[in-house]
């Protein structure tokens, strides 16, 4: 323990805490834009700064070592100049428009701006233009950004793909695509967490809202959606729905009443993946020698953009299967709209996901083929979407999911955090091996808060080795060891964002906080409640190939 | 009013001509990295501000030009803005009225041409190519030509772990305590510290550590991977290849031709600058890792050449440059006439002649020279030093002119060696030298002596030690086949053409240069050729870097060591300057700025801790 005098208050605290965090830790408010913890840690944004005795300059508390002995004043007159002054000198290189801008209610400026009394146009504007592809789903507005720098630390360090750096120089230093050229032409994922980490608006999805708006009040079209796992757990957070309240039946009683004509659970596509994706594990496992290359999950579109670019030698060892929503899009506009007798041109399926690349997905592969799912919405998007409509949650009437898809296994919802493919997949899996169901708890390791994470199972008298990993770096990480022959496994589930979809680049966040892990139990609770817990059991899953 | 008064400047006059000292040193410590035409723009504004108005080329013109460089800068220049701004500098160099408005206008002439390809860059793609300071974080570190940690080891020192800090600079350079000595310190040119006082004085904080290391071991070897490299040369470069090779599981043999290990650690440079029993230190450590040895070995020739690299999976060239060169003067090949390099050499394997009553003159003006005069004068002798150009103009660094003419050497400046006068036995009798008048700069932008309408001097003297150059001993291995030029190696770090398996690096690739570029030269040849036999092995350290909280505050003069006194010490070959004080080691070390961990240096993580 270390012992601090703040603001003359004697104070004991863990050595390895930053400054900032002691202080916070006595309920002293500082405010901080640039700071994050562990990952960003550099002083950059001067907003954190506090007097220190035996110093006359302000430290930044995000990164100033503690000593025994300090003594601190956080709110001198020094200190409380400094954060105003700086706070106002980044307000007159931001485009100040929270009216307009995607974050309003859920910035961290004005927040700031109010603590430290800044004024906006203390000093003159000098606001550089945006010039980006509109196209990308990816945006990054120049106008809005700070220069935090927390993007690039965190494609370096929990992506490893450093798509963001620095560039120019002296007073003209931004961040820009390393390397200079169009952000098309990067190694980007499109996994979208850069978007969750920025404090401002300066990187945020592309908005489709309106293209799903022109669907919706086409009288030609008939719009279906789909919702994914992760979203179900995160949707009820912006408008203050208990869990228990912001329910699957809830949430399709909403899309109906906005105007969707049939609402469907992304759980039914990933039910039909499961099926799929066991028979074709087991086919490969089969035929697999002790220490080939295991077989990768291919769900995850962040992760096949990764393997394109980085690894394009393990394409091969990709498991090929579709990811559920898309598995569900080719269902619909097949099947069910020859079932129904519909025209499959006249069928728009819109997605809700936690997923950015998702929007990368939803490109027809040739001109003749229609695409499986239209329009694929970030959470946020959808949130924003049911903001604009003023709905009023806890008084409409749940209404169950449409058929034919209606019916889902409790091992379809487990796709949304890491670990919960490969755990679903071993249920189905099991079953093939022994024709028996296994104990639900058997897999229950791969529920664990770890990056990357292994485990043996022997099902009869078969011995299967699997590992999950989820952010890239991990996953390159892993990639190398398999490479250099320092490990082997059967089957490898990579997911692109921390924590798995629940912590996806297209779900809602809090400045500061990962929210996958809160995310997390809210699915084992779905999977408990209901009575299915095999998507081999699914009655309606009708095996597509 | 009276018609004659003192006062003609504001009273404060004095105060602002201090600012622009400080601004002087400050732009000096420019880091290298920056956008240079931001630093071109950044110029222009300062030289425009000193315009006196009346003169439209230099009122108006030098103000369109600063506008078309912001242009640049803001990505709103057009691709005819460069040729606009060389024909208006031109035309302000032409015609304005004085040094103000055409200085001005010739250095951004001079800037415009050496930076073109930049804006050209910044102009039709937005994209400054010069400014790389996001990789350069650490301005010492970076200056550093073997990227030691500097900040690292000066904030070790001040917590008087010695032996820590010694480990630390041995992850980039095995001769920590040589260089703590004679290293030409190009680290301190870029010292962040300069802009609020003076640099630190980093090689002396150095020489504190391995003063008062103890016994630092070496990092154990990795795993043997049956490698066997020849190194030509057991100086500083290939002594450091050396060292690095065999820390990354090598074999390395090592040839040295002379009796003792070193190369211009020891043949060149006095006892009295670096102790050889400061050099043993770095030569027990390095030695410590297992490294063959072979002194008194020459590499001669084709065959020799080819056994090398019959026998060895790959060899690195590290043989110095240690020839002298001739300036073809009459008499040049006479008895008592002896290259600076020779003389020292000698030194080197402890032959210390008797000078005592002799005179003897040194012509040349940089380190040798002066390392050859203080060493005459050691040996008894009476000496002076003939150079064709001013003291100003010398390369040698201040400190050893002015030991030098404090221990007894006397300057002749701007004479030029004319002829040498023998007897009838062909001994030197006397030079005889050409006076010389300072004149126009060169293209080199040095002021260029040429011959004065005087006399010639004469000069008695016994012996003449030529300190004008060397040169690389190259030819045997120019008939083996490999390409030279200007007699040093053609090779770049990864190797030299046509040669697969054949490195070279140092003075003998590079023509005479300093140690610390030698040994930066040996460590880049270790990690070009650990990659070149198929591995990567890491070399790095564990050592934990103390962390600060607070930058210093307040400027605070730098402190240099004390010398021995002068009739003392010119008696004898010891050392001769004194060690720092612990209170000054203290409070020296506290000036450093950390710059590893304010400033660019925290985003990027300050320090590489493997390489």
């Amino acid at each position: 323990m270390v012992n601090l005098t703040i603001n003359d208050q004697s104070v004991s605290v863990s050595k390895t805490s930053s400054l900032l965090d002691a202080i916070r830790s006595q309920g002293i408010s500082i405010p901080s834009l640039c700071y994050l913890k562990d990952l960003n840690e550099i002083g950059a944004c001067r907003v954190c700064v506090v007097e220190v005795q035996g110093t006359d300059y302000l430290v930044p508390s995000c990164n100033t070592p503690i000593k025994e002995g300090m003594v601190v004043y956080t709110h001198s007159e020094k200190a409380m100049q400094a954060r105003k002054t700086n706070m106002e000198l980044i307000l007159s290189q931001h485009d100040f428009q929270c009216g307009k801008c995607v974050r309003m209610g859920n910035c961290n400026l004005p927040k700031v701006m109010g603590e430290v009394k800044a004024k906006k146009d203390s000093f003159p504007p000098n606001i550089p233009p945006m010039d980006w592809n509109l196209q990308f789903p990816l945006i990054r507005d120049e106008s809005k950004c700070i220069k935090c720098m927390r993007c690039i630390q965190v494609c370096n360090k929990i992506q490893s793909l450093g798509v963001w750096d620095l560039i120019g120089s002296g007073q003209h230093t931004t961040i820009g695509t390393s390397r200079h050229c169009d952000i098309e032409e990067t190694n980007c994922s499109l996994c979208g967490q850069c978007i969750t980490h920025c404090p401002t608006s300066a990187l945020r999805e592309r908005d489709d809202n309106q293209d799903l708006l022109k669907a919706l009040e086409d009288p030609e079209q008939i719009s279906a959606v789909q919702i994914s796992p992760a979203v179900l757990t995160s949707w009820g957070e912006a408008f203050r729905l208990s869990p228990e309240e912001a329910t699957q039946e809830r949430l399709s009683a909403v899309l109906h009443s906005i105007g969707f004509d049939y609402v469907f659970p992304t759980a039914f596509g990933v039910d039909l993946t499961i099926n799929q994706e066991s028979r074709k594990f087991l086919d490969f496992f089969s035929k697999k020698k002790e220490n080939d290359l295991p077989m990768f999950s291919s769900c995850c579109p962040a992760w096949l953009r990764f393997v394109q670019s980085e690894y394009p030698e393990l394409q091969t060892q990709l498991s090929d299967t579709k990811s559920p929503q898309q598995i569900l899009g080719e269902a619909l506009k097949t099947q069910f709209a020859s079932e129904q007798n519909l025209d499959p041109k006249k069928l728009h399926f819109t997605a809700i996901t936690s997923c950015l690349a998702a929007k990368d997905e939803c490109k027809s592969t040739t001109a003749d083929t229609l695409a499986d799912v239209d329009i694929a919405l970030t959470a946020r998007e959808f949130i924003r979407f049911l903001k604009s409509k003023r709905l009023d949650f806890k008084n409409i009437p749940q209404k169950p999911y449409d058929s034919p898809f209606a019916t889902h296994s409790g091992a379809g919802v487990l796709f949304g955090y890491a670990g919960g493919y490969t755990e679903a997949l071993l249920r189905n899996i099991y079953f093939s091996l022994t024709k028996e169901n296994p104990p639900l708890d058997l897999f229950y390791s791969l529920r664990e808060d770890q990056g990357w994470k292994e485990a043996e199972f022997i099902i009869k008298d078969k011995k299967i080795k699997v590992a999950v990993v989820d952010g890239l770096a991990n996953a390159r990480k892993l990639i190398e060891a398999l490479l250099a022959k320092k490990v082997s496994y059967d089957f490898v589930e990579v997911m692109a964002c921390p924590g798995g979809c629940v912590g996806g680049g297209g779900q809602p966040f809090i400045d500061g906080e990962e929210l996958a892990g809160k995310r997390k139990p809210l699915l084992y609770a779905l999977d408990e409640e209901n009575s299915l817990h095999f998507a081999h059991e699914n009655p309606t899953s009708v095996p597509i190939n | 009013m009276s018609r004659f008064t003192l006062s003609s400047f504001p009273p404060n006059q004095d105060v602002f001509d201090s600012f622009y000292q400080d601004l002087s040193r400050r732009f000096v410590a420019t880091p290298p990295n920056i956008c240079q035409v931001d630093m071109l723009a950044s110029s222009l504004q300062m030289m425009y501000a000193q315009t006196c108005g009346k003169c439209v080329p230099c009122r108006v013109g030098l103000g369109s030009l600063q506008d078309m460089l912001q242009s640049v800068l803001s990505g709103k220049a057009k691709p005819d803005t460069l040729a606009s701004m060389e024909a208006l500098t031109k035309t302000i160099k032409d015609s304005a009225d004085c040094a103000i408005g055409t200085e001005a206008a010739d250095f951004v002439l001079r800037g415009l041409k050496e930076c073109a390809e930049d804006f050209l860059s910044h102009i039709k793609q937005k994209v400054c190519t010069s400014s790389r300071i996001h990789q350069t974080t650490v301005p010492c570190v970076a200056y550093c030509p073997a990227h030691i940690d500097i900040p690292g080891y000066i904030s070790l020192i001040h917590e008087k772990r010695y032996d820590d800090a010694v480990k630390l600079i041995r992850k980039d350079n095995p001769f920590a305590t040589a260089c703590g000595y004679i290293c030409e310190h190009p680290c301190e040119e870029k010292c962040r510290r300069k802009m609020m006082d003076m640099s630190l004085n980093i090689r002396v904080l150095k020489r504190f550590a391995t003063d008062h290391a103890q016994n630092v071991s070496t990092p154990p070897c990795a795993e043997p991977t049956g490698k066997k490299i020849a190194v030509v040369g057991g100086g500083p470069g290939g002594l450091t290849a050396a060292y690095f090779l065999q820390l990354m599981g090598h074999q390395v043999t090592v040839f040295e031709k002379r009796k003792y290990l070193g190369g211009m650690l020891r043949y060149g440079i006095p006892n009295y600058r670096f102790p050889r029993v400061q050099l043993q230190k770095d030569l027990d450590a390095i030695l410590s890792t297992g490294i063959t040895i072979h002194t008194e070995t020459e590499i001669d020739g084709l065959s020799d050449f080819i056994r090398l690299r019959q026998d060895y999976d790959a060899v690195f060239l590290s043989i110095g440059s240690q020839l002298d060169k001739k300036l073809k003067l009459e008499g040049e090949d006479s008895q008592g006439v002896i290259s600076a390099i020779d003389f020292l050499a000698e030194m080197g394997d402890n032959h210390f002649s008797d000078l005592q009553g002799k005179k003897v003159v040194v012509i040349g003006g940089g380190n040798v020279t002066m390392d050859a005069a203080r060493s005459a004068i050691r040996l008894g002798a009476s000496v002076q030093i003939a150079y064709r150009r001013r003291k100003e103009d010398m390369t040698a660094l201040p400190e050893e002119i002015e030991g030098a003419i404090a221990e007894g050497c006397e300057i002749l400046e701007l004479c030029a060696p004319a002829r040498i006068e023998t007897n009838e036995q062909k001994q030197v009798k006397a030079l005889w030298l050409q006076p010389q008048i300072i004149g126009p700069y060169d293209a080199q932008n040095r002021p260029k002596p040429r011959n004065a309408d005087l006399p010639e001097i004469h000069l008695d003297c016994d012996i003449i030690i030529m300190a004008v150059g060397q040169s690389t001993d190259s030819k045997r291995f120019g008939e083996a086949g490999l390409p030279l030029k200007w007699d040093n190696f053609q090779a770049n770090e990864t190797g030299i053409e046509n040669f697969p398996g054949v490195f070279a690096g140092g003075d003998c690739v590079s023509g005479p240069a300093t140690v610390i570029r030698a040994i930066a030269a040996g460590k880049s040849a270790a990690a070009h050729i650990d990659e070149y036999l198929g591995y990567r092995h890491l070399i790095g350290t564990d050592v934990e870097i103390p962390s600060t909280p607070f930058a210093p505050v307040g400027a605070c003069g730098k402190v240099i060591p004390a010398q021995r006194p002068c009739e003392e010490r010119k008696q004898d070959f010891e050392l001769v300057e004194l060690n720092l004080s612990l209170e000054e080691a203290m409070q020296e070390s506290s000036r450093c700025l950390r710059c590893d961990h304010f400033g660019l240096g925290g985003l990027k993580g300050g320090r590489n801790n493997q390489w």
